[in-house]
């Protein structure tokens, strides 16, 4: 049967990988290709590098390195930050990028989710949708590295990707990034329930434990981490990981 | 020399990123005379099949390759939409395929819990014994590979089915007819699997 698909995610801050606290105070991790090379011996499932500062800067995503890493790359690798156009999207599918991640740009305009996948086929464009908990208690989405509120549901943001054509979701909490304390499920299983594209679950994985728990609790059929996967102890000492179990993606 | 047809559809710096690391020499071309003197050919592919099926004429190069593929019998290797362009149609669309295997492609159909397309890694069943699967079947831990797609390909006859796979359903996963093979993974894509998979077709007599 298929697998549940266990996803590291990688954050780009110039060219060195940082992790983030509730997408605040990127920490320096490492060199991307390095971390890469590991990943890759590790036979990890996939793996999403996002540029957290591409849009904030609005600048376009760093060709060179991303040569560089996905030709380290023998899995499926999906790259996010700075995407505004399909020539964006031509040029990372030419390096051998299999799927490219968007959030800004599809806040900004739909459209732009059509054209890729128009060209490209829907399983080369993946949703990315960023939330956090209000203070009255339902979710909103956020833009600009989760300091806008769009005032936008979750639910309904996941639905209008799916109908602009997206074959995936990306879906953060901002409130559990980096925390280390468990998956949000409530918000996460209230976005499965409402699209028939596969979600990929992130924010808050601090065990092994709460990646298990995540499949039985919801029928999201991937996850991502990023501390989970980079750090060790809890002094947070950079050490490279990843789990060798296998789900399977059952009812 | 491994020719990796660039026909303007796929993802061809993978497949050449792999080959590279099994050693093969390969370039990617759209050339007449590249592909004539090729001693193995691979049709990559990604999208919708009358797109595709509509790119690779505009590029002139379905007679080159027909030539090749079924009167000089060259191997060729169809990966993921090249694999479904090896067969009769599909029901993606209303173009006719290369009809190299006789096969239909056909969508999953909706069932409950089971999401479309079929995305992720999954574990293969050999369906014959074959030299392209050296080192890939019969182990305690089944290979697996990379799989994304919504249609699947449905041969006519079952001799022509090389791999299966389970998604709530079993469903062919590779082709094999004489020198052609299609497969609908990625296995540029699965690790050592993969480079296994790459390196016995480099092999392959």
């Amino acid at each position: 049967m298929l697998r549940k698909r266990i996803i590291p995610c990688l954050l780009l801050k110039d060219r060195g990988l940082v992790k983030t606290v509730k997408f605040k105070d990127p920490k320096y991790v490492g060199d991307p290709i390095n971390a890469i090379r590991i990943f890759n011996e590790k036979e990890v499932d996939e793996l999403i590098l996002l540029d957290i500062e591409a849009s904030l800067l609005k600048r376009e995503p760093n060709y060179e390195l991303i040569a560089e890493v996905a030709g380290e790359c023998f899995m499926p690798i999906c790259y996010g930050g700075g995407i505004k156009t399909l020539a964006h999207a031509d040029r990372l599918f030419a390096l051998g990028v299999e799927k490219i991640s968007i959030n800004a740009a599809a806040l900004a305009d739909l459209s732009i989710i059509r054209e890729i996948a128009n060209k490209y086929g829907s399983q080369s464009v993946v949703g990315s949708i960023d939330c956090k908990k209000s203070f009255w208690g339902g979710y909103t989405v956020y833009a600009a590295s989760g300091s806008v509120d769009t005032k936008r549901s979750p639910v309904e943001w996941a639905q209008a990707l799916e109908g602009a054509g997206v074959g995936e979701i990306f879906l953060n909490s901002i409130d559990r990034d980096g925390t280390q304390r468990g998956f949000d499920t409530a918000l996460i299983e209230s976005v499965v329930k409402s699209v028939h594209v596969p979600v990929i679950a992130c924010g808050g994985a601090g065990a092994v434990n709460d990646l298990t728990d995540l499949f039985e609790q919801t029928s999201v059929s991937a996850v991502a981490a990023g501390s989970l996967f980079v750090f060790h102890g809890k002094h947070r000492a950079v050490l490279i990981s990843y789990p060798t179990i296998n789900i399977a993606s059952s009812k | 020399m491994i020719v990796v047809v660039d026909y303007g559809v796929g993802n061809i710096a993978s497949v050449l990123n792999m080959l590279k690391r099994v050693g093969a020499k390969a370039i990617a071309s759209n050339s007449r005379s590249d592909i004539e003197s090729a001693e193995k050919l691979i049709l990559p592919g990604v999208g919708a099949f009358d797109a595709g099926m509509q790119t690779l004429r505009k590029s002139g190069l379905v007679d080159v390759l027909t030539e090749q593929v079924v009167e000089k019998r060259k191997p060729v290797m169809g990966i993921c939409l090249g694999s479904q362009m090896l067969g009769m149609r599909s029901e993606e669309g209303t173009e006719p395929g290369l009809g190299w295997v006789d096969m239909d492609i056909v969508r999953f159909e909706a069932r409950e819990h089971r999401k479309i397309p079929h995305m992720g890694w999954n574990e293969i069943v050999a369906a014959q014994e074959h030299p392209i699967l050296d080192g890939l079947t019969g182990l305690d831990n089944p290979s697996r590979f990379y799989f994304v797609h919504s249609y699947y390909m449905s041969p006519r006859d079952e001799s022509n089915i090389l791999l299966s796979a389970n998604y709530d359903q079993l469903f062919t996963a590779a082709v094999v007819k004489d020198n052609v093979f299609g497969f609908q993974f990625h296995p540029e894509k699965s690790h050592k699997f993969g480079m296994q998979l790459f390196k016995n077709f480099v092999e392959l007599i």
